[in-house]
Order: C-alpha cells, then structure tokens, then sequence
C-alpha cells in the first residue's frame, strides 16, 4: 500500500483542479494586472502601453493637473461628507427602527429600496429632482418663494453636494441594515441594566453601545470607504463631470485618459494613485483585524 | 361587573405603553418624513413618466398627472435614440438579458465550486489564493480595467459577450467566494466525512450533498449577481460595443444625450424601466436581499 501513497502534488487533485478558475483570478487578474498597471505607470504609454521608462514624469504630470486635482478635491470632499453623514443617519435610522415599532418591515424595504437601484438610475432621477427650471427649486418657488434658489447641478462650487444628496439616498440604506444587524446583537441585558442605573437611553448608545459596535462600525467604514473611491457611475449619470470640470472624480479621470484620451500612461499613473488610496485605508484595518488575532 | 370579567378574560401582563406618547410621534414622526424623502425619487419618477411633456413644462412635478400617457413609456422602450440607432431601450434590456444569464450561471457556478474546495478540500496554498482573492476585492476596478483589456484581446473576447461574462466572474468572485465558504464550513462536517466513507469524490459530495443542502445561499447569491451585474455600468462600458451594450449604458446615452430636445417624460419611463428588474427583485425577494447584501459584511 505505501508505496502506491499518492504524491503531495497529486493529493486533493480534484480540488486544485477546480480551483483553477480561482487561482488564476487570483494570481493573473488581481496580482498580475495591479503589476502590470503599475508598472506601466512609469512609462509613456501613449495609444498603445509601451514599456520605454519615463520616471515618475506620469504622476509629475497628474499632479500638475488642474482636473486631478479638483478630481481628489472632491472625492475628499464626497467622501468625507459621505463617510460622516451615512454613518450617523445610517445609525441614527437603525436606532429607530430597534425600538420595538410597529411596521418595522416597511419602514426598512422603504429606506433601503433605492440601493436595488443601479447608480445609473439614481444620478438620473437626481438630475431631473435638482433640475433649476422644472425641479425642487421651481416647485418652492412657484409656491411663492421667488428667491428660493437650490440649483447645485449648476453651480460649481456645490455641485458635489448635489451628487451627495443623491449617494446618500442610495447607500444609506445598506449602511442602515448593517448597523440594525450589529445592535440586534448587543445583548439585551444591557439596556436592562442601564434602565435599572436610571442610565439615559441616549447615554447608553452614545457610551455603552456604540463602543460595542467598533466592529460592526469598522467594517462599514471599510464598506463605505472602498465604495467611495469607485464613485463613478452616479457622477457620469447625474453630471457628466460637469459644470466644467467641478464634479470631476479620480475614477473618471482614469476612464477618460485610458478609454478616450488615449494617454494610457496617466490613466495607470491615476489609477495607481487609486490604488495607493485604498490601501491607506485597507491596510490598517486589515492589520487591526487580522493581525492582531495572529498574534493572539 | 361586565368590565371586570371583561377584563379577566382580557389579555394579560404588564399595561401596554401609551400609544401617542412623546417618544412614539418623535419616533413615528422622523421615520415617516425620513420614509417620505426616500419614497419621493420614485414617485417623481412615476408620475413624471406618465405626463405629457406640455404638462410638465407648465406643471410642477410633484404634482400627480393630470391626464395621464403611456406613450413616454412606449417611446422609451421602443423609439428612443441613441446615436443613429432608435429602437427604444428595448434593445439595451434583451442585452442585458444575454449579459445578465450567463455571468450569473458562470459566476455563481465557478464561485460555490471553490467555496466548495476552500471549505472542505483545503490544498497547501489555498488560504494564499484566498486572502489574494479577498484583498481583490478593494482593489479600485480602475487598477485592473486595461490589463483585463490586454487578456480577453489575447483570447479573442474583447467586446464579445462571453468577454464581458468572463469579467463579471472574476469580479463577483471575491464576495461569492467568501458567501460559499463560510456557508460550507457552517454545514455540520460529518455529513462529509460520512460521504467520504462511503466512497464519494469531489463531485459526488458537491453535486449530491452541498448543492440539495445549499439551496438558500445559491438562492441569496443569485439576487446578489442579478442586481449587481444588472446595475453595473462601468464594465459594460468598457468591455462592449455600441451594438451590445447593456440597458445602463444606453439608458445614460439616450438620457444624456446632447442632442434634439430633451423628453423629461421619456428619460424618466427609461429610468424606470432599467430600475424595473432589480427593484421587482428587490421587492419580491425582501428578507434574502438583505442577507445577500450584509453578505459582504459579515465576516467569515
């Protein structure tokens, strides 16, 4: 029998097989194609990528670039704003809906319906809502408010915030379920406990459920995060990077150099940055999640 | 007297809460104006797409049709334009279609195959592959969009169909990968073992075993893929042509199309016909929908 004991190679060959799919995603696509872009972010790929080595003159010319730059404005601006905002009404709403009430399931398949909706649908229903002649802003006024003016898709300086109002209908829904499903597992001794403290029910959230929640609040953060950098669809759909260049984000920037300005050595060096952006973000937290349970 | 029996054969426990305390309209109040603004977008949508565009130049749009069309939805489906092409979003929505089914299939099979392998077939370097898998999933799409460009062109599949079916996989893999997993590892190990002695391979214990006893996850993982590959944009715009695009793409070129005038009553029937299929998705599927979604953030 020994001698017919199959080789490592050969153990769990039906597996590895059809684990194949996987390894190749894994190795071609994730780590591959990042080496690839990256490294051709250091060339001057034009129409076609090249590999003839330019330096870090890609990312000297994305730096100097007035659209990247408003592009990181605003993504900062969007998701700073977005982080802050989802977080509290996502919250804030799930709080609400765990207070025993009645038509609970209404309430949530109404707050999170639009997240069904492609980003596509949500920028274009928001265009038309924010639209100055024949939206919000000619209702109020025909209402009689002639000086009411609330037009952020035409106004550069707040279009961003006209395309927040818009991400925020759409994920804070998610944001909502995914906090109700961290307080429904706090244990419900606790409020007991704080009821017989004489404990405020406000005071419990803010200092004794909340704290509990770190990991729940973490996990949507990172949720939220790295759907932030990816904000692309509902800018293309709500304002074209419009006006001008004021709701211009780094995803867009990217699409446009690689697919139609023909300037692939920006759209990688963009992308890098990208990339760079998230891993700020991913690395921390997968340290703080993982590598602390390596350690013990 | 009467009362009191009344009262006895009553229901019991403690005096129910009064209903209209002050805790209850501030709670009821905020979730019904909170309900209110969520709710509003598809009204607006509704309404907008069944008026005239005479009403909706003189009329406000929050107000409910006055007479009421349905020819914006049929000039939406079947004669707006994009480009020199105007036969309707109908073209886009059976490009969909041919998109959505197969990516689905594909994905979901090729995913819950190496849940499958990951949960009960552990090979040396598995985990590796895994963790590479699940950080695949934070890396910006932007990142990897032209090396995949490069690959399907080696292949032949650039702007094909099957082209756009393949990125579709490798992009719900992560999170499908993960949802199998976890699902697998929680399925009691005996029945394995137990199928292991009596002489199943890999194949058998997948096909006789884990897919009867997983209906519900494939079930989540379908509604999970069916939104999502409906709703994206950016891969349909990038790895297709004019001509198969799918229904999002061209929804934002007839939309956002700077030429002629523009037909609010037409877009908004458009918007909402693309809306359609998640949304009866959405509403049909409720409870496994949210378990689909928290998917992602429920770690394994």
């Amino acid at each position: 029998m020994s001698d017919r004991r199959p080789n490592r190679f050969f153990r769990n060959m039906t597996a590895k097989i059809a684990a194949v799919p996987m390894i190749l995603t894994a190795l071609c696509v994730f780590v591959g194609g990042t080496v690839w872009t990256i490294v051709h972010s250091f060339t001057d790929s034009k129409l076609l990528p090249r590999l003839r080595w330019d330096g870090l003159d890609q990312y000297e010319r994305l730096w100097n670039t007035n659209r990247w730059i408003v592009s990181i404005e605003n993504l900062l601006i969007y998701g700073l704003c977005s982080l802050i905002l989802s977080l509290i009404i996502g919250f804030v709403l799930a709080a609400l809906l765990d207070q025993k009430i009645r038509f609970e399931n209404t309430f949530r398949t109404i707050l999170l319906y639009p997240f069904a909706l492609s980003f596509i649908v949500t920028g274009l229903v928001w265009q038309w809502l924010l639209n100055p002649d024949l939206g919000i802003q000619s209702v109020i006024r025909g209402a009689g408010w002639i000086g009411f003016t609330f037009d952020p898709l035409n106004n550069s300086k707040i279009v961003i915030f006209g395309v927040l109002i818009a991400g925020l209908w759409q994920g804070t829904g998610l944001i909502m379920v995914l906090m109700l499903a961290g307080l429904r597992g706090i244990d419900q001794e606790i409020w007991k406990a704080s009821r017989v403290d004489g404990i405020p029910m406000w005071k419990t959230y803010l200092f004794i459920v909340i704290p509990m929640m770190r990991p729940v609040f973490i996990t949507t953060l990172v949720i939220i995060a790295s759907g932030i950098v990816k904000l692309y669809d509902l800018i293309v759909a709500q304002t074209s990077g419009g006006p001008g260049i004021s709701s211009e984000v780094p995803a867009k920037y990217v699409y446009d150099y690689m697919f139609q300005g023909q300037n692939l050595g920006q759209g990688f060096a963009a992308s890098t940055m990208m990339l760079l952006a998230v891993l700020v973000v991913v690395i921390p937290w997968a340290y703080l999640e993982f590598g602390g349970k390596a350690r013990g | 007297m009467a009362d009191r029996v009344a009262a006895l054969s009553g229901p019991q426990g403690p005096r129910p809460r009064r209903r209209f305390s002050r805790r209850n309209i501030i709670i009821y109040g905020t979730l019904a104006v909170v309900a209110f603004y969520y709710l509003l977008p598809l009204y607006v949508m509704i309404v907008t797409s069944l008026k005239g565009m005479p009403e909706i130049r003189l009329g406000n749009i929050f107000a409910p049709p006055v007479e009421i069309t349905f020819e914006p939805w049929v000039k939406a489906w079947a004669q707006a334009c994009t480009g020199l092409n105007c036969d309707g979003l109908s073209r886009g929505f059976w490009n969909s279609v041919q998109i959505t089914v197969p990516s689905v299939i594909v994905s979901i099979l090729i995913a819950s195959v190496n849940g499958y392998a990951l949960a009960n077939w552990r090979f040396r370097g598995a985990d590796v592959f895994f963790t590479i898998l699940i950080f695949g999933a934070f890396i910006p799409y932007q990142v990897m969009l032209y090396p995949i460009v490069i690959m399907l062109r080696e292949i032949g599949l650039y702007g094909s169909l099957w082209g756009l079916v393949i990125v579709h996989t490798i992009f719900g893999m992560p999170i499908l990968t993960l949802l199998f997993r976890n699902y697998f590892t929680s399925l009691p190990e005996e029945l394995f073992k137990a199928a292991r002695i009596d002489g199943a391979r890999f194949w058998g214990i997948y096909f006789r075993i884990m897919l009867p006893m997983s209906l519900p996850i494939f079930v989540v993982a379908m509604i999970l893929q069916v939104t999502g590959i409906w709703n994206d944009f950016l891969f349909g715009v990038v790895y297709t042509k004019p001509d198969t695009y799918p229904m999002t793409v061209q929804l934002n070129n007839i939309v956002n199309t700077v030429q002629g005038v523009r037909e609010y009553n037409v877009n908004m029937a458009a918007t909402l016909l693309t809306g359609l299929v998640p949304l009866v998705i959405y509403f049909v599927s409720g409870k496994l929908f949210v378990r689909g979604i928290a998917a992602g953030a429920v770690k394994g």
